[in-house]
């Protein structure tokens, strides 16, 4: 370990506001780049088999 | 070309071998992720510099090489796309420009925040940040035109001839801390040098980096799934699979 | 290959090598404007505009160093090892400053080629390492040192 404590950690040595700021944007978009795509996926499926009931529904 | 390359061109063949792939990289993701960053900012030696803001380079330098290395896999794309005329290939070349603007943005905004307590600023306009800048205004570029244009033909021809245009901008990126005077420093990994730095600080930076390129794969994997069900949902075996997964 | 796919891989060659040589003559052009900065060489050679906005770069000259004691102006040379210029600063001065570091400065120079400075900002190199590695280097003698400008070794 780096640090000797665990707010010492947290601190980051005076530069807590720039490093976790970072990481926190960088957690912000590497969980927006897994979770929109599994949206979409969710969202097409559902369209898609509405549209084979419907099709289904009228012949 | 050999057999492979126009196996790669059936959608069929693609969804299917990304659907085995994704699994094993997510894991690695997950965990080169992971392990690198917390070796990074708990276990890594604070530089004699800058201090503690230095941990900054492990999230600045992973998004800034991944943002050059997926516009080239882009602009690659395009080309065959353009060149063979495969489907498959422009799919790839559409679903990776909304992953490189965002790790683009991801670069310049921790480089932004890592030059006000380093350099004093949080941007000038020297040769590198301003063609980090330029390639982010072409992945904008990229994604505007093919939102724009309604043919999907047509707008997979503009985009590529707009990658490639852009191309010249990625040997840019890497050589103007060489060619003229800049504030931001000469790059951290030098192909035939070693880093200049200790194991303890580049090693993470190196997990992080491979770490990173699988996330890529998941993420660029996850939407090219996306992306064949879309144009292939009126084929059979598209159909069966939305029965399954019904059922 | 075909002779269709032929002509269309030509057709993308063609525009790869032809963006990249409009952009080199670009480039070329504007290869004063692109420098974030002049060197001291350059400003000793008048190659900098007088009485307008510059920035100059170079690396803090050992012992040049001097502070007003009773306010924030304070003087100190930067060099590129062929020639230096003074650089007159009001104000704090970032944390990475002090000698053997290189920085760069914005400003107009004056009438006798000293920079009068309205921001300083610190460069610093790709040299990362931890206290304990640079405290025996130092005393070793061997710290690796900042390139002052693009494109020279160390």
């Amino acid at each position: 370990m780096s640090f000797d404590s665990f707010s010492d950690f947290l601190a980051m040595g005076g530069h807590a506001f720039y490093v976790w700021s970072c990481f926190a944007l960088g957690l912000v978009v590497m969980l927006g780049n897994v979770i929109a795509p599994m949206l979409e996926r969710k969202k097409l499926i559902s369209e898609q088999l509405r549209r084979i009931r419907r099709e289904e529904a009228k012949s | 070309m050999p057999r492979w390359f126009y196996q790669l061109a059936s959608p069929r063949w693609c969804y299917q071998i990304t659907g085995k792939l994704l699994p094993g990289f997510s894991i690695a993701a997950l965990f080169l992720i992971v392990g690198g960053t917390i070796w990074g900012l708990a276990f890594a030696p604070p530089d004699y510099q800058q201090g503690n803001s230095f941990r900054i380079i492990y999230l600045h330098v992973p998004t800034a090489y991944m943002a050059q290395s997926i516009y080239i896999t882009m602009a690659i794309a395009g080309a065959i796309g353009l060149i063979w005329k495969m489907k498959v290939a422009d799919m790839v070349a559409k679903c990776c420009a909304p992953i490189g603007a965002s790790l683009a943005i991801l670069a310049l905004a921790t480089g932004a925040i890592w030059g006000k307590p380093t350099w004093g600023s949080w941007w000038v306009w020297d040769a590198r940040l301003t063609s980090m800048l330029i390639l982010l205004f072409l992945y904008f570029g990229i994604m505007a035109l093919n939102s724009a244009i309604e043919s999907e033909s047509t707008a997979a021809q503009s985009t590529a001839i707009l990658a490639l245009v852009g191309l010249v901008n990625i040997p840019i990126i890497q050589y103007s801390v060489d060619w003229w005077n800049t504030l931001h420093q000469p790059s951290t990994f030098k192909i035939t040098e070693k880093p200049a730095m200790p194991p303890e600080m580049w090693i993470p930076l190196l997990i992080l980096v491979i770490g990173f390129y699988c996330f890529f794969a998941v993420t660029l994997m996850m939407r090219l799934r996306n992306e064949i069900l879309r144009r292939e949902r009126r084929t059979s075996w598209v159909r069966e699979l939305l029965m399954q997964q019904r059922g | 290959m075909n002779a269709q796919r032929k002509q269309r891989l030509t057709l993308v060659l063609l525009i790869v090598f032809g963006s990249s040589i409009a952009v080199a003559l670009v480039a070329y052009a504007l290869s004063q404007n692109i420098n974030l900065f002049y060197s001291p060489s350059q400003i000793s050679m008048g190659e900098a505009p007088a009485d307008t906005r510059i920035r100059a770069g170079g690396i803090v000259v050992e012992g040049s160093i001097r502070r007003d004691p009773s306010s924030l102006k304070v003087e100190f040379d930067i060099t590129d090892y062929a020639h230096s210029t003074t650089v007159q600063y009001v104000g704090i001065l970032p944390d990475l400053f002090r000698e053997g570091q290189g920085i760069v400065a914005q400003g107009a120079l004056d009438g006798s080629g000293r920079l009068i400075a309205s921001e300083v900002l610190a460069k610093h190199d790709e040299n990362y390492m931890s206290p304990e590695i640079a405290a025996a280097l130092e005393a070793a003698g061997q710290m690796p040192h900042m390139p002052p400008t693009a494109g020279k070794g160390y």
